[in-house]
């Protein structure tokens, strides 16, 4: 809230949030109490930024958790939750723990689909209160530095559209850093409201809990923008950027013979601190500075000279190898265990964000000079430093003074070290049973203890880094650090080329595309997205963003799955990033940036909605999010997601309209949103010119499914991008992709293509007398294509009174 | 042979499957029920390749027992290299989606089916759709065949070696054959 005074403008945080739709202006001639007296007072509340905005206010700014109860409905409806507990119990109260398996009901009354939605909610409350807290950070500390009324600039004149998630859900558009403050104040109520409602004897109706996951993953999905607008237009990272710069990956592009810094986490700002301190005393070619997950993106966008070694699940390889001199990290994805890794090769560790101290000393208030000595020394294991231009200091001069004495200790053993150990291996299979992907570790220690290292070479490729393996060895052999052994040579040649994220997508490039898109003749947008916790290794990720990207449909991707695709060559030597176009064009393979970028790739969906449709954005969530139900062939897919922050974004997705796929282990996540193809009454849209129900067909199937193999996410892929509102050429365009793959990877068309096929014109002209033939046998009739919704206020004319709807 | 999880962290409910100690044992739950569906997933299709693949078992046993296979995943296409039909074709979320349902009529359209065996997922994967299932029917026995125990199964062979596992599937099929 503004608030003039005398004429100055103060800034006041209060929590009247639903007062903001309302634009309440209160004007105090004069005020006065027994110790203090105010004259001229203004106080404005909702006019944010607003007064030169054409577009008037949408139906639902800052909307409550239950402002969107009835949309949600609608997808639950046809989505249903299907539960897969991964705990019969409920152990949140003193009251149990109580078993809710077969039908049972807690001592608080709650049943299993209640307890499962409602352990969703939690995860997608945890996750959108890390990427709005970690918003909340860089906010503050970026006006600090530099000013609130610093400039959100995400594209110069190349975006109009800065924030389209903030203006789709809150109505307002952010010019300045201090602008986002209002925002953040929002979310960070939402989701105390949220969290709330999970408390023993609050809600207990399963799809009230699902409704309230998708405001979860609303919300996250506006923080996460804040967080990366306010990070693009401070820091200068690539605004819209269409050929972002390439930058270096992998363990091997990392320059051994300097000292390393290593940085890992989500929050940018002390490993920027770190960059700007090797330039401001011109020690960059004395420092290597490289980064594992998304500060590791976040730091190549703001230069393109720091390293990505790789994604999460490197981070004890990479350790353990005793590369790094000083480990410094923020917050998220970190492992819990960081401070013992780091001090087994005896490098300082640097926590720098009050929600990860690690049990570190608070140093912030040393000098430099003092808390470098200590660490060079030794006499402490590392430092908590809340400032990050202290952590850059601290961490240059820590790793330039201590590089020498530790000599890149590592503890990964000789080979015939590791053969000794192997030698003792038990063959109890503990380790088999810990590991999450099964991997077959007895039979490859069994084959080390012969000295043949073939096999447990070969795991690393399918190794999520988790060292379960280590802690569930009766006899305590490193187990994994000999899996980093045998695949030393390979790690060390891992060099690679990733594209810094480029940010949003640009509204020139919105207009060129979005006709392709809703029509269907792009056949898609994919975004790969998430985490690194692969059944079978990242190269499925490089080879589903590769098969789309050939088939010309358009790849975004985030975070570490970003990764992955950049970490394989083709015969040429080049990655996916050096052989395909990085601008929103068919075929491409973009870059996106970060975990907190992931909005604009939902802004790209909401963008074609009012940029190519002109539908209106402001406030406007339940008309945009039916348009990208309807008309957007986009399709998330999280083939490693592990977190709660994975959870929220993709709850995110779902309420926007977008379906989201995610690998084998994300059904873990216990609840998946399925549609039934068979069940023709789920099926029907209004058609919007008429108001007449119209079947449609299961399009999209689901709104969140598993793939048991990149096989089958392939075709499910390419079955989740038909839309409603296809026309029969770019239907006959997804047809094609979605049969082709099925025949390729099944061997078989698919036994449901009648239920996609409305017109004879929606055939691919080359499969028509097949196909046909088939349709000949299923007693198929050609159907309507209507003007799609799920809204009856968008109905423009109903067709049996021919009165104009609302 | 032990009737614990597999994957050790993957503990069960208060009530856990009961143990097929013996091929006679897991016939006769088979043959106490009218309408059954063995759905077989990608692991199937994995092994040695100088070894027998589970492919091979489970296409014996579906002739033997004329129980009808649904194929998950891209399992499809080893059926078919193999000259065996299967039944159905859909990802694992989505038979198990169906078979929660009670109004559902199965592949054939004939009615709902009273026992699915699920064979050849990953282990997790197939821990979470016998618990999604024991969750959402009871008119549904649970059968694990595979060689790791299944705890949100009705029945499962306990962890068991690969030549146990393939000697028992020997056994059931010559029985079934007679």
């Amino acid at each position: 809230m503004r608030l003039l005074y005398e004429n100055k403008e103060v800034s006041l945080i209060i929590g009247v949030f639903y007062m903001l739709k309302k634009g309440i202006k209160l004007k105090i001639g004069e005020l006065k109490t027994d110790n203090s007296s105010l004259k001229d007072l203004q106080i404005s509340i909702g006019e944010v930024l607003d007064e030169d905005w054409a577009e008037i206010m949408g139906p639902t700014p800052y909307p409550s958790m239950t402002e969107f109860r009835d949309w949600d409905r609608k997808l639950l409806e046809r989505y249903k939750p299907f539960y897969m507990p991964l705990c019969d119990l409920c152990c949140l109260c003193t009251m149990g723990k109580c078993d809710l398996g077969e039908g049972k009901r807690g001592a608080c009354g709650i049943d299993m689909d209640g307890q499962q939605s409602r352990i969703v909610l939690i995860a997608c409350c945890i996750g959108a209160a890390t990427h709005t807290g970690h918003a909340r950070h860089l906010v503050e500390q970026l006006i600090e530095e530099y000013g609130r009324e610093s400039p959100i600039d995400v594209g110069g004149r190349n975006i109009e559209v800065e924030a389209p998630v903030t203006r789709l859900v809150c109505g307002v558009r952010p010019k300045t850093l201090g602008d986002l403050e209002i925002v953040l104040d929002y979310l960070e109520q939402e989701i105390v409201h949220l969290l709330a409602a999970t408390h023993t004897g609050q809600e207990g109706d399963n799809l009230d809990f699902e409704s309230k996951v998708f405001h979860a993953g609303m919300i996250d999905q506006v923080g996460m923008e804040v967080a990366d607008l306010a990070q693009i237009s401070a820091y200068g990272f690539p605004r819209a950027d269409p050929d972002p710069p390439l930058s270096d990956l992998g363990f091997g592009s990392v320059d051994i013979n300097k000292p390393v810094i290593l940085v890992i986490g989500h929050n940018v700002p002390p490993s920027i601190d770190i960059l700007d301190y090797t330039t401001d005393h011109e020690l960059y070619d004395e420092v290597e500075v490289c980064g594992i997950c998304c500060s590791a993106h976040d730091m190549i966008r703001y230069n393109s000279r720091a390293k990505i070694v790789g994604p999460m699940s490197w981070q004890l390889r990479f350790i353990r190898s005793g590369v790094p001199d000083v480990i410094v990290v923020d917050e998220q994805c970190i492992r819990a265990d960081i401070l013992q890794e780091a001090q087994k090769i005896k490098a300082p560790l640097i926590t720098t964000v009050g929600k990860n101290c690690a049990g570190l000393p608070n140093r912030s208030n040393d000098s430099a000079d003092i808390i470098v000595a200590d660490l060079v020394e030794g006499k402490e294991p590392g430092a908590l430093i809340l400032d990050s231009k202290l952590v850059g200091e601290v961490a240059v001069q820590t790793a330039l003074k201590i590089a020498s004495k530790r000599s890149k200790f590592k503890i990964i053993p000789k080979v015939d070290e590791l053969i000794q150990g192997t030698q003792k291996c038990l063959q109890c299979s503990e380790c088999m049973r810990a590991c999450p992907n099964n991997l077959p570790i007895p039979k490859a220690m069994a084959a080390a203890a012969q000295g043949d290292l073939s096999y447990l070479g070969e795991l690393i490729n399918h190794c999520i880094g988790c060292a379960r393996c280590d802690s569930a060895c009766p006899i305590e052999l490193p187990i994994h650090s000999y899996i980093i052994k045998a695949n030393e040579k390979q790690l060390k040649e891992e060099k690679f080329k990733v594209r810094a994220g480029r940010g949003a997508i640009q509204d020139t490039e919105i207009r060129a595309i979005g006709a392709g898109v809703v029509l269907g003749e792009i056949p898609g947008v994919i975004a790969l997205v998430g985490c690194s916790n692969y059944p079978n290794g990242g190269q499925d990720v490089m080879e589903i963003a590769k098969e789309f990207a050939k088939r010309r449909f358009i790849v975004l991707t985030t975070g570490c799955a970003a990764m992955s695709i950049g970490m394989h060559k083709d015969e040429e030597g080049m990655t996916l990033y050096e052989t395909n176009p990085s601008a929103f064009e068919a075929g491409s393979i973009i870059n996106i940036g970060s975990c907190v970028s992931n909005p604009h790739i939902a802004g790209a969906a909401i963008k074609i909605a009012s940029i190519f449709a002109r539908r209106s954005l402001r406030a406007n969530y339940e008309e945009i999010a039916d348009y990208v139900l309807n008309r957007v062939g986009a399709v998330g897919v999280a083939w490693g997601a592990y977190s709660q922050k994975a959870a929220s974004i993709a709850s995110g997705f779902w309420r926007l309209g977008v379906p989201v796929i995610v690998g084998p282990h994300g059904l873990k996540y216990r609840r998946m949103l399925l549609g039934r193809k068979e069940k023709k009454e789920d099926w029907y849209v209004l058609d919007a010119r008429t108001g007449k129900k119209v079947y449609v067909g299961p399009t999209p199937e689901h709104l969140f499914s598993t793939a048991e193999t990149k096989e089958e996410a392939m075709v499910m892929i390419a079955k989740l991008c038909l839309r409603p509102n296809d026309t029969p050429k770019g239907r006959a365009i997804k047809l094609t992709h979605y049969i082709d793959l099925s025949r390729r990877l099944y061997g078989v068309i698919p036994d449901d293509i009648d239920l996609f096929i409305r017109t004879r014109s929606d055939i691919p002209i080359t499969m028509m007398d097949e196909i046909m033939e088939i349709l000949e046998s299923k007693d198929w009739k050609e159907k309507d294509i209507p003007d799609p919704t799920l809204l009856e206020r968008l109905v423009v004319k109903r067709e049996e009174d021919g009165e104009e709807g609302k | 042979m032990s009737a614990e999880p597999w994957q050790r962290a993957m503990m069960g409910g208060t009530r856990r499957a009961k143990v097929l100690t013996s091929s006679d044992d897991a016939l006769k739950i088979i043959n106490s029920a009218k309408r059954h569906l063995l759905v077989v997933g990608h692991k199937s299709v994995e092994g040695d390749e100088e070894k027998e693949k589970p492919i091979s078992y489970i296409i014996r046993f579906s002739k033997a027992s004329n129980i009808p296979i649904l194929a998950t995943a891209h399992t499809i296409l080893e059926f078919n290299n193999r000259n065996f039909t299967p039944s159905g074709s859909m990802p694992a979320v989505d038979i198990a989606n169906r078979l929660r349902d009670h109004s559902w009529l199965g592949l054939d359209g004939k009615g709902p089916y009273d026992l699915a065996i699920i064979m050849g997922l990953p282990y997790h994967m197939e821990w979470l759709l016998f618990a999604g299932l024991k969750h959402s029917t009871k008119d549904l026995v649970r059968v694990s065949l595979d060689r790791f125990y299944q705890p949100h199964a009705t029945w499962s062979f306990p962890n068991i070696s690969l030549k146990k596992w393939q000697e028992t599937l020997d056994d059931m099929i010559s029985q079934l054959e007679g």
